[in-house]
């Protein structure tokens, strides 16, 4: 495997590429997920043998969409309750089908919400980012069997009760398209900051979220929400390789080694959060990735532009007033006005917040800068009891006995 | 496609004033006439209170009479409606435009045996 990772990668692509386009044009001419995606399947398995040892064909739509006929009038010429769909299939050219949009119409489908949230991110992930059954259950540690069900009830529901196969009309695209960056951004979150899974897996799954925006950003080129979360999912990734040490565990921002930030990664991202703010809608994912960016951007933890940061916080909270987004603003109040006014900021969350790991994170780290170490203590303990991540809880721990400072972005 | 609206009693019919009743009821009314008209609500009817059902179970073929509803009362079915349209999206659409204070509003499609 050593040896071919680039050819490798390459074809890797490809199928995603080819083979979700040829999945979503199937779906809309044929009218059946399970079809449409097991003659894709299927004509992916014969190009893994073929394609490696003959090369790519010119026309790789083509070549899938031909295997694929082929392979479902193989697979149920006997099967009588095929018979309308076969002659569906049968009756499609070689060409394959292109629109443009029809990958855009899957996603709105997956992601629709009459669907269960854990319902459209793993039809997500199984029919619009191609992958398998078996990939997503091990990268969300569910049981494969319990994964399959829920991909098996979401397609029936679509089928039963007819969720449309489209885009949505101006008027729903707002909160539709916010469903659809929510479900990318947790695919991301579950690979970046997850409460599971090991890191390789978790790494695969943040680069599917990162694929999903970009594939979102290329169909809808005039929204500036996907060009958001684009550049906010890079921004993360470009800390990837500060995000551990060498004993593979967590490192906080504040102390990562910034030599190790992809500043061309940084760079391109900033230029995304640009094109997003050309277009004058502002929204929160550019608000989150534009804080990102001031983070990326410093030079060290104690020249970041916390006060600009803390204005960002402030518009974030006129449109999202949750308390995640007032804690965080709490903590940047540690670095403007010292932690005795973050503190009694934070203090003012503990009733939605409690149980929260990171609000007890940060209670601990405020307590401890004040000097209190046996209450920060304490708090250090319970955020440790509540968080199921084991690269937060490795961190918790060392905390707890080499006392460092925190803050929860990491 | 047909959709069955298995609409909830709502606290504001229990509990609101009796003015504030009346005021969400005549909208009530109204929207029902509109969706009538419009052809896409093909059927649909209002129920006496909940406290007015009788519930009859089935076990191993023996019938039990109960004086209740089906549904806890905080879930007490009020009423019903019958949705004629081309898909979720629009019957979706349609319930969105329900003037009612509060409830819920299960959208159900109905089994089309001749498919």
């Amino acid at each position: 495997m050593d040896a071919e990772p680039e050819p490798y990668l390459l074809l890797e692509r490809i199928f995603r590429e080819e083979a979700g386009r040829l999945t979503a044009s199937l779906v809309r001419l044929l009218g059946d997920f399970d079809l449409a995606e097991e003659v894709v399947a299927d004509a992916v398995v014969e190009a893994l043998e073929h394609w490696p040892r003959d090369g790519v064909p010119e026309r790789a739509s083509s070549w899938l969409l031909t295997t694929a006929r082929r392979k479902a009038l193989d697979r149920y010429r006997r099967e009588s309750v095929y018979r309308k769909k076969l002659e569906l299939v049968a009756g499609l050219g070689d060409r394959a089908p292109r629109e443009p949009d029809d990958r855009l119409r899957l996603i709105f489908t997956c992601c629709h919400p009459a669907l269960a949230r854990d319902a459209q991110v793993a039809l997500t992930l199984r029919a619009v980012a191609g992958l398998t059954t078996e990939e997503i259950a091990r990268a969300f540690l569910v049981p494969e069997t319990t994964l399959g069900k829920r991909i098996v009830r979401a397609k029936r529901k679509i089928v039963t009760s007819k969720v449309p196969y489209r885009v949505p009309g101006p008027d729903e695209l707002p909160s539709r398209l916010d469903e659809v960056l929510t479900v990318i951004y947790l695919i991301f979150n579950e690979g970046y900051v997850s409460t599971s899974g090991s890191m390789a897996i978790r790494r695969d799954l943040a680069r599917d979220a990162e694929w999903l925006a970009g594939l979102l950003v290329g169909m809808l080129p005039a929204e500036p929400e996907p060009l958001g979360l684009l550049a906010l999912i890079r921004l993360h990734l470009a800390r990837w390789p500060a995000r551990l040490d060498a004993g593979g565990r967590l490192v906080l921002l504040e102390h990562q080694d910034r030599s190790r930030w992809d500043r061309r990664a940084i760079a391109g991202a900033v230029s995304l959060i640009e094109r997003a703010a050309g277009l004058h809608r502002i929204g929160r994912y550019q608000i989150e990735a534009m804080i990102a960016a001031l983070h990326c951007e410093a030079p060290s933890w104690e020249e970041t532009d916390w006060a600009q940061i803390s204005l960002l916080y402030r518009v974030l909270a006129e449109i999202d007033d949750s308390p995640i987004v007032a804690l965080n603003r709490a903590i940047v109040r540690r670095y403007l006005d010292g932690p005795a006014a973050a503190l009694a900021d934070v203090e003012k969350l503990s009733e939605p917040l409690h149980g929260y790991h990171l609000f007890h994170a940060t209670r601990a780290a405020l307590l401890r800068d004040l000097g209190d170490h046996t209450a920060a203590a304490k708090e250090d303990a319970v955020a440790l009891a509540l968080t199921k991540n084991a690269g937060e809880r490795v961190l918790l721990e060392d905390r707890l006995s080499r006392k460092l400072l925190s803050e929860t972005e990491s | 496609m047909k959709y069955m609206l298995l609409i909830t009693q709502g606290e504001w019919y229990a509990n609101g004033s009796a003015e504030e009743r009346d005021r969400a009821m005549a909208d009530v009314v109204d929207w029902w006439g509109k969706q009538f008209a419009s052809g896409k609500m093909v059927g649909g009817q209002q129920l006496e209170s909940p406290d007015t059902a009788t519930t009859v179970v089935i076990e191993r073929g023996k019938h039990t009479v109960v004086d209740r509803p089906l549904m806890e009362a905080k879930e007490a079915i009020g009423g019903f409606g019958i949705l004629d349209v081309a898909n979720l999206d629009e019957a979706l659409a349609i319930v969105k435009t329900m003037p009612q204070p509060d409830g819920k509003v299960e959208v159900r499609p109905i089994l089309d045996r001749g498919r």
